[in-house]
């Protein structure tokens, strides 16, 4: 998350994965210990094979630590099951973090691709090409009839996932963003929060994507989201132009009480801090706040996260000594700033 | 079987796979079920629910039937349908070949279409049914070798071969010309034809 892209004030970060699964072994669950072994040492053996940066990681998930694993997951690099479950697993990582490619997940191989801001088809080339890199080193599991078969139905087909995260505060701070689901969701494309089901508590970040795999063209379904992608941007737009002019001092003081407490507090858990940076980067965005920098915001937004927070300290923290240490680190990077501009 | 709701008799056996934490089995009577599909409804639930239901009925049948389905086995993973039904994720890619017919409706629920028409790998070697031939040669070698039928052994090995190099069964190449020496011959053949097949 740079923080730079088409629309980067809403749009966060664009995303499409792909589900993969190699011919010869069963699918995850019915995986032996010899298979799980068996699958990351084939596409090892891909990775390695092809013309990829000479930084390209191969991690080994199952001897990483509690702290690596989360700091992985807090970069969206590997997902939660590939943290928790038991077993040979791994990661591939792009050294500039472009692309990661977990092993043994749920299904052999998820493909990952990333893109700060709006840019699906920069990202869909992207991923095309990693994808026929490693076909011409492995065989996938596909028939004609179903395309690439996966372990869940529901991935079927193209085995695509493309999502798309939005910043949209002043939705929620309307109280609008239930309706907006609701509509969404009725058209095929789903809209849920960040972390956790419909939280507004985590940033007011929300993830756009299709629900569907079968029966559409990769390009069909990443129209499909990217179609819906300006609605939202033009609803969230009107719902900060409405606060501007309708609400402009509950706003502004929501605004400065947010950057407050960020500068002043003592001890933040992660959440708090989401929950008040989200309302500092509307701020920035709405030119209501000078001095602080939408790449500085984004980066705040991850480095406070409890595994970076710990990563950055160079030591395990108790959550006590984490909500103490956030709270200087917020300090020390929001000190610059100065207050909301007067009206 | 009974609705989870009431006493009623389920005649709606939902999976959700929605849910993150895994899939929700429902079995519910009409009445309920109609309440379950409503809840989250689009504004007009008359016209997706009828939707939603005439997909459902395809694919929930009466208990009997998914009683049937549920007994159904994949011969290259061992897996039941009842076990996918339980855990939402398949065994193998098999699968979809062994369970076929219980996964179209499903599919028809989940996505609207029962085709792909999307990306197609260079490398086509990838079906189940060629992983599952493989298999099958693969056992009866195994089998050959324990009983030490060793020229049965080698005709297998060589048909496995022929295979995984990308020839057909019936012993073409992907250029479509024939290749003598990959002809079926039959296991239990008298001796002698084995030794010249290998000569």
């Amino acid at each position: 998350m740079r923080g730079d892209g088409p629309e980067s004030d809403i749009v966060m970060s664009s995303r499409i994965r792909l589900a993969r699964n190699l011919a010869e072994f069963p699918f995850v669950r019915k995986c032996s210990d010899k298979d799980r072994i068996a699958i990351a040492a084939a596409v090892r053996r891909a990775i390695d094979a092809l013309p990829l940066s000479s930084d390209t990681e191969y991690v080994d998930v199952a001897k990483l630590g509690d702290l690596d694993r989360q700091f992985l997951m807090e970069r969206q690099l590997i997902s939660h099951e590939l943290s928790e479950t038991e077993g040979a697993r791994a990661v591939i990582l792009d050294p500039q973090e472009r692309f990661s490619i977990m092993v043994n997940e749920e299904d052999h191989l998820r493909l990952q691709v990333m893109q700060s801001g709006l840019d699906l088809t920069s990202a869909w080339k992207r991923m095309n090409e990693l994808d026929d890199l490693l076909e011409s080193k492995l065989t996938y599991a596909f028939t004609k009839k179903l395309g690439y078969l996966t372990a869940c139905p529901t991935n079927v087909g193209t085995g695509l996932r493309v999502s798309v995260m939005l910043h949209l505060p002043a939705l929620v701070a309307t109280k609008q963003i239930d309706k907006v689901f609701r509509a969404f969701n009725k058209i095929n494309v789903a809209v849920r929060g960040l972390f956790g089901e419909g939280s507004q508590f985590m940033g007011d970040l929300y993830q756009v994507s299709n629900q569907m795999t079968l029966g559409k063209s990769e390009e069909t379904l990443m129209q499909r989201v990217s179609e819906v992608i300006p609605r939202l941007i033009d609803y969230e737009r009107k719902a900060r132009e409405f606060l501007i002019n309708e609400k402009r001092d509950d706003l502004n003081d929501g605004i400065s009480r947010a950057l407050g407490i960020l500068k002043t507090a003592k001890k933040i858990s992660s959440e708090e801090t989401m929950h008040y940076l989200s309302k500092v980067r509307m701020g920035v965005n709405l030119g209501l706040i000078d001095n602080v920098r939408i790449p500085t915001v984004n980066k705040l937004f991850i480095h406070t996260q409890p595994a970076h927070l710990q990563k950055l300290c160079g030591q395990k923290l108790s959550v006590s000594a984490r909500n103490t240490e956030r709270a200087n680190y917020l300090q020390q990077h929001l000190s610059d700033s100065v207050d909301p501009k007067a009206n | 079987m009974k609705c989870q709701h009431c006493e009623k008799t389920a005649t709606f056996h939902i999976t959700e796979l929605t849910d993150p934490n895994g899939p929700t089995i429902l079995h519910l009577c009409e009445e309920h079920a109609r309440t379950f599909f409503n809840q989250d409804g689009p504004p007009d639930p008359a016209s997706a629910l009828t939707n939603m239901l005439a997909k459902q009925l395809k694919l929930e049948k009466a208990a009997d039937d998914l009683a049937a389905a549920d007994k159904k086995q994949c011969p290259m993973c061992g897996i039941t349908f009842a076990e996918f039904r339980k855990g939402g994720r398949l065994g193998c890619p098999y699968d979809y070949v062994a369970f076929e017919e219980d996964l179209e409706p499903l599919l028809v629920n989940i996505h609207g279409a029962t085709s792909h028409s999307g990306k197609v790998p260079k490398n086509l070697n990838g079906s189940p049914e060629r992983q599952f031939r493989l298999k099958q040669l693969k056992d009866e070698m195994r089998e050959a070798i324990t009983k030490e039928q060793y020229e049965v052994a080698g005709k297998l090995r060589d048909k496995i071969a022929a295979i995984e190099n990308g020839q057909n069964e019936i012993g073409q190449n992907e250029n479509g010309q024939s290749d003598e020496s990959n002809e079926e011959a039959p296991n239990d053949g008298p001796p002698d034809d084995d030794f010249q097949s290998f000569s």
